[in-house]
Parts: structure tokens; sequence; C-alpha cells
């Protein structure tokens, strides 16, 4: 395999593994632009678990998901409690603490970056992406799954059917953190540096795009997102600095052609059906 | 014979909104396994009367009472596990479930802890829940639209399968607002055919806010009449249809009987 297509396929499997950490509580209604700072907390974690304590990346990466949870667990309360924009920009904050943080640790780099030794290649970033994949598929076949969703479409109903609303949405933010730092994690110990810089409000709302671009209202789409955006530009590769304008026109179209997405629930649970052949719709 | 036990009673309740004294001092109270009705003019206090019983809003005094335990201060997520269940007055399902994904929601309160939110009822097709959820559509005469995402379904299906995930929750007490309004008359049957299922075994109490007279008549044993946030007349059907102060409320000049 050529160096250029294992990079552009670490590139897709980091992005899957980012795009289901915008999907989850984007999935119960919240958006979340903080999802970087998260990423930032998961990926130094793990480099310094790694470069500290001698710990293997296949621990190091999932501690540093840990770390990352923990801390969004632990804002999750005040932070859910508002909505909407003030949400996103709630979110938004956190991260560029998070970032300004970093940036004052001198035990890490600093505003320097922080070099990481331990490397990893693809076969390991894939398996990571491949266990996230099944993990969220699975997660959202359960009930949880459906309340989610039920969280996400009405609260007050969600609310008198017993479910706990405010449960489910830090489940789901706290959840999504922690996996934007397993993609924190990977990314260190692929690219073996890591500095504050990189994980701003950009990557953040890039993230999202992918999600809003794959379709929020099934676990299929998040890694479809994540697959347009990294191999369309790619694909305009030939065409130099005009393949940012192409990029960006393709979007639109997709966009305009599909404001709910790629695929939607309805079109997943029809192929599932129709496997099961139970063709069964109503008008 | 003895009157059956209450399964609901309010005590002296009221509600204000701001300056308006939606519910003031409000008492009736709703027997074990009848079908009862709240009617009354627009803006009486029939939906505030199905929110405070529900948990939307809290009582601002007074008292409510199910099964003899007072719930004022229950809060909305619990009461469904005490048994009360209702429907909206204009329909809320989830839109981006399907029917029988909406009808699973009804579950939740009897999945049991928090552990149960991680069954796999999408991946076993032969689980309980599913058979359960599944069935339950059947009997309502739904299964046909039991894939279908909600939103793209007809108004009077919709409210069926609300309906459907209400009882989902095995409630004792379901509320019912304005189950009927929109329906036309085909769809009014199947509604009544449904609600006469589900009060077959006498197990589910029937609270029902409705304006159709006729459905009334033909489905409840027991009316109690609001107005302006009180209770103004209880009785029969035939006693309320008979009723001068309703008739006054109704068409606003006294009747001569």
């Amino acid at each position: 395999m050529s160096g250029y297509v294992t990079g552009v396929l670490v590139l897709l499997a980091l992005n899957v593994v980012f795009a289901y950490g915008a999907f989850l509580p984007l999935a119960a209604g919240q958006l979340n632009l903080g999802l970087a700072g998260f990423a930032a907390i998961g990926a130094y974690a793990a480099a310094y678990a790694s470069n500290t304590w001698a710990m293997t990346p296949a621990l190091a990466i999932p501690l540093g998901g840990f770390v990352a949870g923990l801390l969004a667990l632990s804002v999750a309360v005040p932070v859910l409690r508002t909505r909407g924009i003030y949400l996103a920009l709630a979110t938004f904050a956190l991260g560029q603490i998070v970032q300004a943080a970093i940036l004052n640790i001198e035990i890490v780099g600093g505003a320097a970056g922080y070099p990481v030794a331990a490397f990893i290649g693809l076969p390991t970033i894939a398996t990571f992406a491949a266990l996230i994949v099944v993990f969220v598929v699975l997660l959202f076949s359960t009930r949880f799954g459906i309340v989610v969703t039920a969280v996400h479409d009405d609260e007050i109903v969600a609310d008198l059917m017993g479910l706990h609303v405010r449960a489910i949405q830090i489940a789901a933010f706290t959840l999504g953190s922690a996996i934007a730092g397993v993609a924190g994690g990977l990314y260190a110990h692929y690219f073996s540096f890591i500095e504050a810089q990189y994980f701003n409000v950009t990557l953040s709302i890039t993230i999202v795009l992918y999600v809003l671009l794959g379709g929020t209202q099934t676990a299929v789409g998040p890694p479809l997102g994540a697959a347009v955006f990294t191999l369309l530009p790619e694909l305009f590769r030939g065409s130099e600095n005009w393949r940012y304008v192409a990029f960006a026109a393709a979007l639109i179209v997709l966009m305009a052609s599909r404001p709910q997405g790629l695929v939607t629930g309805a079109q997943v649970r029809r192929l599932l059906m129709i496997k099961h052949g139970n063709g069964g719709f109503g008008t | 014979m003895r009157p059956a036990p209450s399964i609901l009673v309010l005590e002296d309740v009221s509600k204000r909104f701001g300056g308006l004294n939606v519910i003031e001092g409000l008492s009736f109270a709703v027997s074990r396994g009848s079908r009862t009705a709240l009617i009354g003019p627009n803006g009486a206090g029939k939906t505030t009367v199905f929110n405070l019983v529900s948990g939307v809003h809290s009582v601002d005094s007074g008292r409510i009472l199910f099964e003899g335990k007072d719930i004022s201060s229950v809060p909305s997520r619990r009461r469904i596990r005490h048994g009360i269940a209702r429907n909206f007055q204009n329909v809320r399902l989830m839109p981006h479930l399907t029917a029988l994904e909406n009808v699973m929601v009804g579950q939740h309160s009897r999945c049991g802890g928090p552990f149960g939110v991680l069954q796999p009822v999408n991946l076993l097709p032969n689980n309980r829940w599913y058979v359960e959820a599944r069935a339950a559509l059947a009997d309502a005469g739904l299964a046909a639209y039991e894939g279908a995402t909600v939103g793209s379904l007809p108004y009077g299906v919709q409210k069926r399968i609300e309906i459907v995930r209400a009882i989902m929750a095995q409630p004792r007490l379901l509320l019912l607002d304005e189950p009927a309004a929109g329906l036309n008359s085909a769809e009014t049957e199947a509604l009544q055919r449904l609600l006469d299922r589900i009060c077959a075994g006498a197990t589910v109490t029937l609270l029902i806010v409705e304006h159709d007279m006729h459905f009334v008549g033909a489905l409840c044993d027991r009316v109690v009449v609001l107005d302006f946030g009180r209770k103004i007349a209880e009785g029969t059907p035939i006693e309320i249809r008979n009723h001068l102060v309703v008739q006054q409320i109704y068409l606003g000049a006294p009747a001569t009987a």
C-alpha cells in the first residue's frame, strides 16, 4: 500500500471516530461545539501516559478517552442546563478553555507542542475505528437508540413517558466526548506530535459537519459523512487550489438536495425490513 | 350497591397562569373502572386538569390523590410508573421514530431500572418487548403501519398510535385529550373499537376530554362539566344532557325544558 493511500485511510478512520463523538450528543438534540477540547484532553492524557509511564498506546488511548469522558461528565450538569444556541456557545467556550489551559501547562510542552514517542500505524487505528463503529451501532440497536431519538424529538413527552431526559442527555454528551478523546489519542500516536492550536473550533465545526452531512438519525450516517469529507477533497486533488472551491460547491449541492443528511432512519429501516422479508409498509 | 372507590380525586385544586385563574377550587372524583368524560366550553380548564394530573404543571394549592396517595408533588416522569398515562390534544408522537418504536417508548416505564435501556430491542427481533409492541399495534388494527415513520401517516392513524403508546405503560388511569377531534366518521369508529377493547377488562379507568357529545354518550358512563375552572355539574350523560345550567352554558340562553 502506498504511503498516500495509507495516509488517506488513517485520516478516514480518525474522522469516523471523531464523527461519532459529535453524533451521540446530536442524536439527543445537543450541538457540542467543544468537541476539539475533549479530543485535546484525550490526546494529551494518552500521550502523557505513554510518554511518562511507558504505557502501551492500546491502553493509553482508551485511558485518554476515559479522562475526556470524566471531564465531560463533571461539566455536563451545568453545561446541559443551557439549550439551543446557548448550549452551542457554552460548549464552544469549554473548548476554548481547554485549549488555553493546555497552552499554559508546561509539563506537556505548553505552546511549543508535545512530541509523542510511541507510534501506532494504520492497523491499530483501523481496529480502534472498527470497534467504535461496532460499539455505537450496537448501542443504537438497544432501547437507548429509541430513547435518545425520543428525547431529541420531544423532551416533554419523553419525560411524561417516564424517560429520565437529563440522564439520557448527559450519557450521550459524556459518551460522545469520550469517543472524541479516543480520536485525539489516536491522532497523537499517529502524528507523533500534538499542539493545542490544532484542537481549535474549526476542528469542532468540521466534525459536526460530517454528521450533519451524513445524517443524524442513524448510526450509519456519521461514517458516511466522514468518508465524503475525507475522500471528496482527494478526488479534486488534480485541480490544485481550486479543489477547495470544488469541494465547497459539492457540499452545498449535497446539503441542498438532502437537508436531512445522506441517510435517514427510514431508509436504513426500509433496507433492514426488506432483508427480514417484511415489506409491511402502510400507505 | 356500594360505590366503587375513587381512583382519582381532586381536592380543592387551584392553578393560575399569571393573573388568570384557570382552575379555581376544583374538586371531583373519578371512580375506578368508570369511563368519565370531562366536558366544558373552550377555556374551561379541561386540558389544564390533564396537565395537573400528569404533572406537566404543578398545582398552586389543593391535592391530587391517585389510588389514595397524594401525587401532587410527584415529578412528572414518575407519574406514569404510578399508573397514569395520557395522549395529547395535538398528536405528539416522535416524528423520527417508526410507529413501532413510538409504541416501544410507551414501554419504557416498565423496562426496569437504568440498565433496562440497554436491552437490544432492535437487534433481536423476537425479544418480548418487540413482540409485545407489534401485537399491540396489530390488536389496534395498525399492523400495516408499524415500519412507517409516523410523520407521514394520516392523522387518525397517528391518534390511535398515540393511544397504543399510552396503554403500553399498562396504566390504570388513561387520560385522553380530545381523542375524536379532527377524525372522520370511519376513524372515529376505529377509535371507538380501540377504546372498547382497552376498557373490556375493566382494569383501565378512562378520563376523557371530548367535545363530540355523541361520542361521549356512546362511550362514557359519567360526565363532569367544567366552566371557568370550576365544576358546575356531574352525572350520567343523559342527566347532563338535560341539565339546565349546562344547556345555558352551551346554548347561551335559558332553555325551556
